[in-house]
């Protein structure tokens, strides 16, 4: 179990170190100097050369490649090329709408999953099934950024029940925030919902052809029970695998969705970094989102050892 | 064989957009490139069967040359995928546990750690937005995916007895790897191909949607939803289209999977006597 | 007591019908025996009794378990029926427990379910004890054991402790010992047998072994195509063989195909002190590599024309011996010679050495590419050829391995689903023919098959060593196939070749106390004067 543990949290550290190298190069090989472009094309050779020395340009990309990481691993960002802010500042300011955004996308999506796919599939090859599955189906096929704008059509703009976009902060109250979050993350969650009760059904519906089932009933447990008590925690493994990858599209997905609702998040700084190019922020943002992927991951590999014991020994 | 009706369904709606997207090479009812002021935001009506844009652009000639870009972004994107991916995958369990597959499956975990809008937003803030970045950024996300699901597959063909047969037969693993364990992949890959196929047509609306996908003129799908946003609330209609265009082509695309996965389902068809 | 009573049971899937007009009756303590070739319908008798049937069955008949009619009741009623008063053990010990659950949660819940009011502590005590019956003490194997901590026999043990844990009256077991070794078998059945006698119970036996029965059964079923061909007290059944379908059975099962003793004395196979490690995964991240001794210094010869069988029980490392022969594993010691030129291994492949030796493997079913036609599957040793024959030769050599083994040359055209098991079986013996090679490795060639398709694959190879004078290597767990079909035998245990002789010599008096305990397990049919 702790050998286990510790080869995951290995390949976790190599993960990042990985990730950031590529996340760094790609930034590195882009034409074009941020200083030269801050300060506008009349700027002079000594200001752009000065703004250089101030930014750290001018040493070797090797060394702010290390600068870079010991940085974040202490917090420290760096500084935007556009704002002169510390970018862990921007940061933490928009992931408390992106973070809960993805968080309540995710549970939502599970809240609905689990029980659609479960009825779905015991009650396999019926009309509900047949019913249900279709609706998933077409959950599917809908990009979710178009579901989103038919939600602002329908509850923003007919009825009025939300408004259309923007986030007032969280100061105004906690219902408040949530409620401008409510219809993006309803839309973000959705179609993710339709893919996890398909994963969900498929799942037990494999388990529920394996032989212990047949012995549990051979004990004298009626349909419900077996599934219950045997089925569910098994069809668990694949459903992990899929929540695991959920999360990294619903971390993409709320930088679309937020385009949509005009949420000041993650999303929208990104974009705003690239047209300005202010890469540092650009930079740091991705390796945040892929820090958090590369985490969900580590602790679903976790989840699967607390599910199955013959992981437990082996590595 | 049943008719299997994912199957029928499927094809029909492919078949549809497929076709629109080749006649639109020939043949579309307008011009998209000649503005017509005179004609915008109409309703639609015979003229414009699906109305008419702020530009006044045919929203059916946009529509069809949309399915156009989306279909061939897909495409391309899922050619690579799998060009590389099965590859890849075939190599790492002909040499299970060895330094090869262990490179291989670290790659496809960090790949994984980047979701493909992410590798998007990279690869547009190095070299600009463009439809081949959108490609290029699709593709890299399906190679592992091939990968995976090829290495995964092709580990448990490598277990079977004809693959005992084969080696004893004096075939090395690349031999067997193409004359027995691809044909035995094949049917599996159809499917996850149509599937990654319509995931790659969302992930391309969502990518020119934001803007980083298709430039302008080349009309698209996400952006034509995009173009729609501002004005949603007074012509409604000119996000129904495009939204409903890329709807049905996902779905065709995903019941065509389950078709070809129900068809090819070896539980159904090995007949065990 | 009648526990059993079945009369006219007639079942149908989906309207393809599975059992037709089945009686029969079991009482307290005896044993019944269910016999039959696949497709013969027994599991689904089985099933059937305990109402586990697949979804689009039905029924139609009288099915009585202690007196209640089966086919009437309600499903809560069969839920507590079932566990409580007649149980089933299945076949495949392997899949049949819950990996997710331990040995001592799985036997309680079969208490719990059908006696809420006792505690789980209460529950998990009854578990013990249950176990313990079962030969499973506790010091050795705790409650909180997974099942993928135990070994198929043992696994096998725990699903008959939570078949038994309510002293069912009526107990079902559907091949109980088929997925396990024989020394193995011997013990589970002594166990069912035992079990039967203290908790006085009615046990239904249901295998396709005509020996394990035998030593088992008071009174006989057997089946065919759903049907019941004969049953009765199985003294007299053995006696008399009655029916031609039980005759035709019991000799298949002791099937002695006509075979000529070799006369050569040249060897063909040699190999001396072959070792085999595997690397097992590291145990901490900077231990030393640890090793698996799968084939312990091996040597043994093989004369020009000879059968010689190799028998071990599961796990003893005669399949990697085969493959090391085959020249398909990495070896790290010893010499192997055909013909007196030496066998390479691993990467490397020596054609003009692997082109004299061909394999033929267990699984008629996993043995040939699905995708290919079978001229293509038989002609692929051609690729052992330096220069590939041309299409005519090839064709001419597909349909004379095809007749050789008793199949038509259109059989060429065909897919292989459309092929039986022996037909498969066949064809993987044509394939193993193509090359013309003198040394055939049979690995379990005929574990997979029903004893009638058995013996005719048998028949084949004791007239195609004949006809073209070849040697076999033929690598069972099965003793009495190799006893019928082979000159001298090799007993491997635990890597190592612990007895060898001449086979009738071995079998009638074995040296070793390995051997002799392998004999001593393995099911005998009893003697019969008619046959």
């Amino acid at each position: 179990m702790a050998r286990y543990i510790l080869t995951r949290l290995l390949s976790l550290l190599i993960s990042l170190t990985v990730a950031s190298a590529v996340i760094f190069a790609l930034i590195e090989i882009i034409p074009g100097d941020p200083a030269a472009f801050m300060l506008g094309i009349n700027a002079q050779d000594d200001t752009i050369a000065a703004l250089r020395a101030e930014l750290g340009l001018d040493t070797s990309p090797l060394e702010r490649y290390f600068g870079w990481v010991s940085g974040m691993v202490t917090g420290d960002f760096g500084t935007s090329y556009t704002y002169r802010t510390p970018i862990s500042e921007m940061i933490a300011e928009r992931l408390w709408i992106s973070l809960p955004l993805a968080l309540i996308a995710l549970a939502l999506s599970t809240l609905i999953a689990f029980p659609v796919g479960i009825l779905a599939a015991s009650k396999r090859g019926s009309l509900t099934d047949t019913i249900v599955m279709g609706f998933t189906q077409l959950g599917v096929a809908i990009p979710n950024f178009w579901f989103a704008m038919l939600m602002v059509l329908v509850f923003a703009i007919n009825l009025r029940w939300f408004s259309a976009g923007g986030f007032p902060g969280w100061d105004e109250g906690l219902f408040t925030g949530l409620k401008a979050l409510t219809l993006p993350a309803i839309s973000l969650a959705l179609p993710q919902a339709s893919i996890l009760a398909r994963v969900m059904r498929s799942a037990l519906v494999d388990t529920l052809d394996e032989d212990f089932m047949r012995t549990a009933r051979a004990k004298g447990l009626n349909r419900r029970q077996a599934i219950q008590r045997h089925a569910l925690r098994n069809a668990m493994i694949p459903v992990l695998t899929i929540i695991g990858l959920q999360f990294s599209f619903l971390l993409a997905g709320a930088i679309i969705i937020e385009n949509v609702f005009f949420l000041p998040g993650l999303g929208r700084l990104v974009f705003q970094a690239i047209s300005q190019r202010d890469l540092i922020v650009v930079e740091s943002v991705v390796m945040l989102l892929v820090f958090a992927v590369i985490v969900v991951n580590f602790a679903v590999d976790i989840a699967y050892v607390l599910v199955d014991p013959r992981l437990r020994r082996q590595g | 064989m049943k008719t299997n009706r994912n199957l029928v369904v499927g094809a029909a709606l492919t078949g549809f957009f497929t076709i629109a997207a080749l006649i639109s090479f020939l043949w579309v009812p307008y011009d998209i490139e000649a503005l017509n002021i005179a004609d915008r935001m109409k309703t639609p009506s015979f003229s414009h069967l699906l109305g008419t844009d702020h530009f006044g652009r045919d929203i059916l000639s946009m529509v069809m040359i949309g399915a156009r870009t989306s279909i061939a972004v897909a495409l391309v994107a899922v050619g690579i995928g799998m060009g590389l991916g099965v590859p890849l995958g075939l190599a790492a369990a002909a040499r299970k546990g060895s330094l090869l597959d262990e490179l291989i499956g670290r790659g496809n975990d960090l790949v994984f750690a980047f979701p493909s809008l992410l590798i998007a937003i990279l690869i547009t803030a190095t070299f600009g937005p463009s439809a081949l970045n959108a490609i290029i950024a699709i593709g890299i996300f399906n190679v592992p995916v091939f990968a995976r699901l090829t290495r995964g597959s092709a580990l448990s063909i490598w277990k079977r007895d004809f693959i005992l047969a084969a080696r004893v037969s004096g075939k090395n693993s690349a031999q067997i790897s193409v004359e027995h364990i691809l044909p035995n992949l094949s049917s599996l890959l159809i499917v996850q191909g149509t599937i990654q196929f319509s995931l790659a047509i969302l992930a391309e609306a969502a990518l020119s949607y934001v803007g980083l996908g298709a430039q302008p003129p080349t009309p698209s799908w996400g952006r034509m939803l995009a173009d729609s946003q501002t004005m949603i609330s007074l012509a409604p209609h000119l996000a129904l289209a495009p939204g409903l265009a890329i709807v049905f082509t996902v779905l065709g695309l995903n019941l065509l999977g389950d078709g070809f996965r129900d068809v090819f389902d070896p539980r159904l068809r090995r007949g065990r006597t | 007591m009648t526990l059993l009573e079945i009369e006219g049971l007639s079942l149908s899937i989906n309207g393809s019908p599975i059992l037709k007009d089945i009686s029969l009756s079991l009482k307290q303590g005896r044993i019944l025996g269910v016999i039959g070739e696949s497709g013969s319908g027994k599991s689904m008798t089985a099933f059937a009794i305990m109402q586990l049937l697949p979804s689009g069955s039905k029924a139609t008949g009288h099915l009585r378990v202690l007196g209640f009619d089966m086919l009437a009741a309600s499903e809560d009623d069969l839920c507590k029926m079932r566990g409580n008063d007649v149980s089933i053990v299945f076949q495949e010990p392997a899949t049949a427990l819950n990996p997710l659950k331990t040995i001592g949660d799985q036997v309680a819940e079969a208490i719990l379910i059908h006696e809420p009011s006792t505690t789980r502590a209460g529950a998990q005590v009854r578990a013990q004890t249950t176990l313990e019956r079962c030969e499973l003490p506790a010091e050795q194997f705790p409650l909180t054991l997974y099942p993928h901590e135990l070994s198929g026999g043992q696994r096998q043990r725990v699903v008959i402790a939570l078949a038994i844990a309510l002293r069912p009256k009526l107990l079902i077991a559907d091949e109980p010992t088929t997925a396990l070794d024989v020394t193995t078998q011997a013990e589970v059945l002594q166990l069912l047998k035992r079990l039967v006698t203290e908790d006085q119970m009615g046990l239904m036996l249901v295998s396709h072994d005509l020996a394990v029965v035998a030593g088992m059964a008071d009174d006989i079923v057997i089946m065919k195509n759903g049907e019941i061909v004969e049953s009765g007290v199985a003294t007299a059944v053995f006696q008399q063989l009655r029916h031609p379908y039980t005759r035709a059975l019991y000799a298949a099962s002791e099937h002695v195909p006509d075979r000529t003793p070799p006369r050569s004395t040249a060897r063909l196979l040699s190999v001396t002190n072959l070792v085999r490690d595997y690397r097992l995964p590291r145990t901490a991240l900077f231990a030393a590599p640890q090793y698996f001794r799968a084939v312990d210094h091996v040597s043994f010869d093989i004369f020009k024309g000879e059968s010689l069988g190799l028998v071990g029980e599961s796990g003893c490392g005669k399949s990697t011996l085969t493959r090391a022969i085959l020249g398909l594993e990495t070896v790290q010691g010893g010499e192997m010679y055909l013909d007196g030129m030496p066998i390479a291994g691993g990467r490397h492949v020596d054609r003009k050495i692997r082109r004299r030796m061909q394999a033929v493997f267990q699984d008629p079913y996993g043995s040939f590419n699905p995708r290919h036609r079978v001229d293509r599957l038989i002609s692929e040793p051609f690729h052992l050829y330096e220069e590939p024959p041309s299409s005519d030769e090839k064709n001419e050599a597909v349909v004379g391995a095809l007749r050789a083994v008793g199949l038509s040359p259109e059989d060429q055209f065909k897919y292989i689903h459309e092929f039986s098991g022996g037909q498969r079986q066949r064809i993987a013996i044509a394939r193993a023919l193509i090359t013309q090679p003198e040394l055939i490795l049979l690995d379990e060639a005929t574990s997979a098959l029903d004893v009638s398709i058995r013996a005719q694959i048998l028949d084949l190879l004791a007239e195609l060593a004949n006809s073209y004078g070849l040697t076999y290597l033929f690598i069972s767990h099965d003793l009495s196939v190799v006893r019928a079909i082979t000159d001298r035998v090799l007993v491997m245990r635990d890597g190592r070749i612990v007895e060898e002789g001449k086979t009738e010599q071995v079998f009638s008096a074995p040296q070793h106390p390995y051997t002799r305990s392998l004999i001593d397990a393995s099911p005998v049919l009893p003697k019969n004067a008619n046959h």
